[in-house]
């Protein structure tokens, strides 16, 4: 018997598919293109699980559901695109400040506003970065293949839960309707990984000495869950050593798993002189790229992928800009994320972005002719 | 007396008080009443659940001592709905104040109760945005003043039960701080109906509805309320100039219709998990 089968998927039906294997159990949502087959999905697959599927009124209620069927102990996620991410922003910011686990898809699409719904774009980097009010922390996944985002999707779910944080998946129009083969588990096989089962006996639900685990509502623990900042007990607190060390907590979680919440790949020259950083759907054409001008061509370039996009991967950005004398960033905007590798490039390498913003994949001759120019 | 002390030490979280409430405001009566009616209704605690939006009315659950979940302004029903679906035993009370239930949050209670889940919505209506200091809400009556409406507000009100009762609720009750035992009644009677219950309890902002619209002090508004009162019963000998001016108060409407928890439930022909 086989542990893994190759199956032809379209990359929103693994995003469900990879959430019901981490044993997500709730979906909540409202219709938008082009993230509206994941709730197609789940709204056929969740009832044979035991799990729930409901169209909300509006995408706000979808995030609002979701936060509130996980403090009730279901693994929950919701889906949208571009103007309904932006209606979701508050709630957002409630799950991170009151540490409820969630994730939150976005298939991102030409913006702003209602832009082109069909069209595929990386406009919401910075929005999945910032769009909720005050300083949180946040992280952001970016699949570029219908592989990564089932993957990616299980590893959200997991994360999540273990950190009591909201993970964003950052889809994009490409990603979302392409189909591809992936290996999934033999149908069953959870890929949960539980944060913890055991309730410490001096339980807090909010523990200043690091993660406390979320006990459901309904299992005779009686404590407050707000977004208002709380001690260690839930309760609203204004007190400045509370607050400073409520943010503090938030932030800190991230920091001491990073190494568990960074996912970035590299291909490429061993020691490359030019390398590409980027992320979601543009990995495609930046791999056919190095394809061209290192297997083909033996330039010495190289190509560092990001699946987590925040955390900003900054220590292998860092590394990377040590190695090489330039560092392209193809993105389908005006320029976001180039801003971080500039950022941690701290100048010793140059950084230079290609941007593509009519609604049009970058392509990978878009990107070899680049490269060719710097090796001319 | 011997009640009263077990119902503070068991429901309450006395250690968080005192509370953040106006001397005078009625959000402490109507926060007594639901906590008698939890017990009276004979749910375990363990079952319990009070959601809340943002106001100093949703200010309560975090005084109450029960898993308490203190959401976002307007957005309570919609965490609520998400909760009760993953446990379907659990009996939820939603506080939410005139505005946060009837303005930010009209979307989601109406569709709350075209749902009929089985909710039980306590809405605290003061007519006015106590939280951030006396801005009327759509539960203000015309012509009343607010800060930011200082020569009276043109807008007319919603009527809250009848807006619920379109919608699909199938429980509604109207009750005020004046008279806290009926009120205790409505909520037990609400919790035990299945299906989306809305409670509404007048209750006496003194600090800005009153102030704003003379209205007197906190005994002022109380007696004001209850003399406006009439019972359900006493209303039918009431012609509808009488009436215009009255508050009743009682169980408004009672239906049956299903309810949408055990309906999914008893669709997918599965166990929640
Ligand atoms: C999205 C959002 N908008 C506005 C506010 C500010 N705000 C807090 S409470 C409130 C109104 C409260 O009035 P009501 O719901 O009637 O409750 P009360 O304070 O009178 O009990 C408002 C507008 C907020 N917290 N969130
Ligand atoms: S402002 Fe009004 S509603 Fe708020 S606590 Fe004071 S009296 Fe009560």
């Amino acid at each position: 018997m086989t542990e893994v089968k190759p199956v032809l998927m379209q990359g929103n039906v693994a995003c469900a598919e990879g959430a019901i294997t981490a044993g997500v159990r709730f979906y909540a949502g409202y219709p938008i293109t082009p993230s509206t087959e994941i709730a197609e999905h789940m709204a056929e697959r969740l009832p044979q699980v035991g799990g729930v599927f409901i169209q909300m009124e509006d995408e706000i209620a979808g995030i609002a559901a979701v936060i509130g069927a996980s403090v009730g102990g279901m693994r929950a996620l919701t889906a949208t695109s571009g103007p309904g991410f932006s209606l979701k922003q508050e709630n957002i910011g409630y799950a991170i400040m009151a540490e409820i686990p969630c994730v939150i898809v976005n298939v991102q699409r030409m913006g702003p506003s209602t832009g082109i719904p069909t069209a595929p774009a990386q406009g919401d980097v910075m929005q999945a970065r910032w769009g909720t009010h005050g300083d949180h922390p946040i992280v952001v996944f970016s699949p570029a293949s219908v592989y990564e985002t089932f993957y990616l999707t299980i590893a959200a779910v997991n994360l999540s839960q273990k950190l009591r944080q909201p993970v964003i998946l950052l889809m994009d129009e490409v990603v979302g309707h392409m189909r591809e083969k992936v290996l999934i588990p033999e149908v069953g096989k959870l890929l949960v990984e539980k944060a913890s089962d055991e309730i410490p006996p001096d339980w807090k639900p909010y523990d200043d000495k690091g993660l406390a685990p979320l006990v459901p509502f309904g299992s005779g623990h009686y404590y407050h869950v707000t977004g208002l900042f709380h001690d260690e007990s839930g309760f609203p607190s204004g007190d400045p050593a509370v607050v400073s060390r409520s943010l503090e907590r938030l932030h800190g979680k991230l920091e001491k798993y990073r190494h568990e919440v960074t996912f970035t790949s590299y291909i490429g020259h061993k020691e490359p002189r030019v390398a590409i950083v980027t992320y979601g759907c543009t990995v495609r054409s930046a791999r056919a790229a190095i394809k061209k001008a290192y297997w083909q061509n033996r330039w010495p370039v190289g190509l560092l992928s990001l699946q987590t996009i925040w955390p900003f991967p900054a220590k292998e950005v860092e590394a990377l800009a040590r190695q090489v004398e330039m560092i392209m960033v193809p993105e389908m905007n005006m320029g976001q994320l180039v801003g971080e590798v500039e950022r941690y490039s701290r100048g010793r390498a140059e950084v230079v972005p290609l941007n593509r913003y009519d609604g049009e994949m970058i392509t990978p001759d878009q990107i070899f002719d680049q490269l060719r120019r710097w090796f001319a | 007396m011997v009640r009263v002390e077990h119902l503070n030490q068991t429901f309450l979280r006395t250690k968080k008080l005192p509370h953040i409430w106006c001397p005078g405001c009625g959000n402490g009566i109507v926060t007594a009443a639901l906590v008698r009616a939890v017990e009276r209704a004979g749910f375990a605690q363990r079952d319990v659940v009070i959601v809340s939006g943002i106001g100093c009315s949703s200010r309560a659950a975090g005084y109450l001592n029960f898993n308490t979940l203190h959401a976002t302004h307007g957005r309570a029903l919609a965490f609520a709905t998400g909760l009760k679906l993953s446990q379907p035993q659990l009996k939820i009370f939603v506080i939410m104040g005139d505005g946060d239930c009837s303005a930010i949050g009209g979307n989601h209670f109406i569709h709350a109760a075209r749902r009929n889940i089985d909710l039980n919505a306590v809405i605290i209506n003061n007519y006015i945005y106590g939280m951030t200091g006396g801005q009327h809400s759509p539960l203000t009556p015309a012509g009343r003043k607010s800060t930011t409406a200082p020569a009276g507000t043109l807008e007319r009100p919603f009527e809250l039960l009848e807006l619920a009762r379109g919608a699909g609720a199938t429980f509604g009750a109207r009750g005020s701080a004046a008279q806290p035992r009926q009120l205790e009644q409505l909520i037990v009677q609400g919790a035990r109906h299945k299906g989306f219950a809305v409670i509404e309890a007048l209750s006496p902002c003194p600090t800005y509805y009153g102030r704003k619209n003379r209205q007197g002090g906190p005994v002022e508004m109380l007696r004001a309320l209850k003399d406006s009162s009439v019972s359900v019963e006493g209303a039918s000998g009431l012609d509808p100039a009488e009436l215009s001016e009255k508050l009743v108060t009682g169980v408004i409407y009672v239906k049956d219709a299903p309810e949408y928890t055990e309906q999914y439930y008893r669709s997918t022909g599965k166990e929640p998990g």
